[in-house]
């Protein structure tokens, strides 16, 4: 059966937090269910799954990856072209290391942002459910389950005091 | 004590997005001033172009002169932005909040004018890809990585993109804010742009990493980028004054005092323009004034060790030019113009606290800052071309010519006025930041005092 979402939409953070327990208690596992908030707030305040990344490994192989076509094209552009200017020699070592730096400064940091983008799970195409006002400080409950689950979900939500509740089909329920 | 007011995310949403959605009065006819001044500087460049560089003030011996020193301090000012935030953010201050993205992106704006200065002083810009691009374009001829002048574009575009980058992903949460609110072409603007940013726990622990991860990479490229420019002078061997081995840092630091007394100014005009005094407090201000004092000095502990280890050479062109800049017009004026307005009249008057906390004062300040640092620059650089030959018949000077003073002039306008237009389309303050700031936020009772704190995880 396909997993369908649900999203409970919180007045404010101590709500959210104590319906997460009512979220628990109706069998939603703690995988299952998502915070989303307007601002970062400290790690466990909604007794959320602490997400796991390999953000770490991008600098990594951007630094790499830059240091490679910086030397490449230092090398391969004198090379192609040896003429010795100030009797120092064609591949100048104090020379290829500033290009060098850099090119390993510049492929840290694109790939960088693109493990950010990555690991974020951004560019989805899809936002649905979502509520703008979680933007506006309201924290959003998104418990993704099994679609005969879905009711049992929705009603753990109202009993924690969801103002809303919002389907991903946009059918918003007041409560 | 911190004279902060709590406010909800709501309140935060509307008065931190009233530069986009407000347009006050005054905005356009400055923005349309301001580009008329842009557009007057691109005529002259254009009719430089166009003339050749002969319009310019620039002859045997100085060949560098108002382009390239307005070159040096858009790099400087540049500095202060991404080192700002980025070392606030690593330290975890908590008055980097309102100071980040505007740092960050007078850092992005001065860089873009910074590297407009060589190419129109080069008279013929696109010849440039010549010598930087590493391609043949079929002549059989790359260009010399061997020259500083090719280690220059390699930093700077590295800074710049970097730079942007930083921007682009720190603002992403906020485009998120403004997606929220917005309808039409904006809407759909702002739902691109914001990449599908819902604002999960995966996707705020990420972007906090990234504030991190980000400020500890920039933060080397930054170093990098000034101590390479330093080195288009360190490294000629020619010119008196110039080959200094403490010029990289020299140039560092100078950078830093000048891009956070910048930053300084353009966080009191917004706080002005947009009537943000509950975010850019005075207690930030003060916090920043602190700061400069540090690094002023430093800056100014730097500037005595280049001209005393000149002197100390005891070498006849190089005490000779040090008389120069100290003892003749118009360097003397210039010379004692330039310590009193970046140092000697703004440290002492930091020191005091009113004047740290007075608006007026800081900006009055924080300009003068940046007039000396302009003149500073000027100052390193034109006497030593002018003395650079060793016989006198060959000595030269230099006066601007009114193109050249157009297009620096424009320069300023060009910064300002980008600044202005980014305001009506992002953010300047953090959205994110100051909520985070407010969550964080609280008061303890200590005693017979209720002293305001800050939470911060372990």
């Amino acid at each position: 059966m396909a997993n369908k979402s649900v999203l409970g939409v919180f007045s404010d953070a101590d709500t959210a937090a104590n319906a997460t327990d009512v979220l628990l208690e109706a069998g939603c596992a703690q995988e299952d269910f998502d915070v989303l908030t307007g601002c970062p707030y400290p790690e466990g305040a909604f007794g959320e799954k602490e997400p796991v990344h390999h953000i770490y490994v991008f600098p990594l192989v951007g630094a790499l990856m830059g240091l490679c076509v910086a030397l490449l094209l230092t090398a391969g552009t004198q090379l192609a072209y040896p003429m010795i200017t100030g009797g120092k020699p064609i591949l100048a070592f104090p020379a290829m290391t500033i290009i060098g730096y850099e090119g390993t400064l510049l492929g840290a940091v694109i790939f960088t942002i693109l493990g950010i983008i990555f690991e974020s799970r951004l560019l989805r195409p899809r936002l649905d459910p979502y509520d703008p006002r979680i933007t506006d400080g309201y924290i959003g409950l998104l418990v993704t389950c099994p679609e005969n689950k879905l009711d049992v979900m929705e009603q753990a939500l109202r009993r924690g005091s969801a103002v809303d509740v919002i389907h991903e089909k946009g059918r918003k329920s007041q409560t | 004590m911190q004279e902060r007011v709590r406010l909800d995310d709501a309140q935060i949403n509307r008065d931190l997005l009233n530069s986009i959605f407000e347009t006050p009065k005054w905005y356009w006819p400055l923005v349309g001033g301001l580009g008329l001044i842009v557009l007057t500087g691109f005529a002259a460049a254009g009719y430089m172009i166009n003339h050749g560089v002969g319009v310019t003030g620039l002859n045997r011996p100085v060949m560098w002169g108002f382009f390239i020193t307005n070159f040096v301090f858009w790099i400087g000012i540049s500095h202060a932005g991404v080192m700002l935030s980025a070392i606030l953010r690593l330290v975890q201050a908590e008055w980097r909040r309102p100071a980040t993205r505007a740092a960050e992106v007078l850092t992005v704006f001065s860089l873009m004018t910074a590297m407009m200065m060589p190419l129109i002083h080069a008279g013929r810009p696109w010849r440039v890809m010549y010598w930087v691009f590493p391609y043949d374009f079929a002549r059989g001829v790359y260009p010399n990585v061997r020259s500083a002048l090719v280690w220059d574009p390699a930093a700077v575009f590295t800074y710049l993109t970097s730079s942007i980058l930083f921007v682009f992903i720190a603002l992403v949460p906020d485009i998120a804010v403004l997606r929220d609110r917005s309808t039409g072409w904006r809407h759909i603007l702002y739902t691109v742009l914001a990449l599908g940013w819902r604002g999960s726990v995966r996707q705020w622990k990420l972007q906090l990493i990234a504030g991190i991860l980000l400020s500890a990479i920039i933060l080397p490229i930054f170093v990098s980028v000034h101590s390479i420019v330093s080195w288009d002078f360190a490294a000629a061997m020619s010119v008196e004054g110039w080959h200094s081995t403490v010029f990289a840092p020299y140039f560092v630091i100078g950078a830093v005092h000048s891009g956070v007394s910048a930053v300084v100014t353009v966080m009191l005009i917004l706080r002005w323009m947009f009537k943000w005094e509950n975010y850019i407090r005075k207690e930030h201000i003060e916090s920043l004034a602190k700061l400069l004092i540090v690094v002023a000095t430093t800056w100014f502990f730097f500037f005595l060790l280049e001209f005393l280890f000149g002197l100390y050479s005891l070498e006849g062109p190089e005490v000779a030019l040090r008389e120069l800049q100290v003892f003749q017009m118009p360097w003397k004026g210039l010379f004692i113009a330039f310590l009193l307005t970046a140092y000697f009249i703004p440290v002492p008057m930091w020191m005091f606290r009113k004047v740290r906390r007075s608006i007026g004062l800081m900006l009055f300040t924080t300009i003068l800052v940046n007039i000396g640092m302009w003149l500073e620059r000027f100052i390193i650089f034109i006497p030593g071309l002018a003395r650079k030959q060793s016989f006198t018949f060959t000595w030269g000077g230099y006066t601007p010519s009114p193109v050249e003073i157009v297009i620096i002039g424009a320069t300023f306008a060009m910064v300002s006025m980008l600044v202005l237009l980014f305001s009506k389309v992002f953010p300047l303050i953090p959205l994110g930041d100051a909520k985070e700031g407010m969550i964080l936020h609280d008061e303890i009772k200590i005693g017979k005092v209720t002293v305001p704190a800050v939470k911060r995880e372990e």
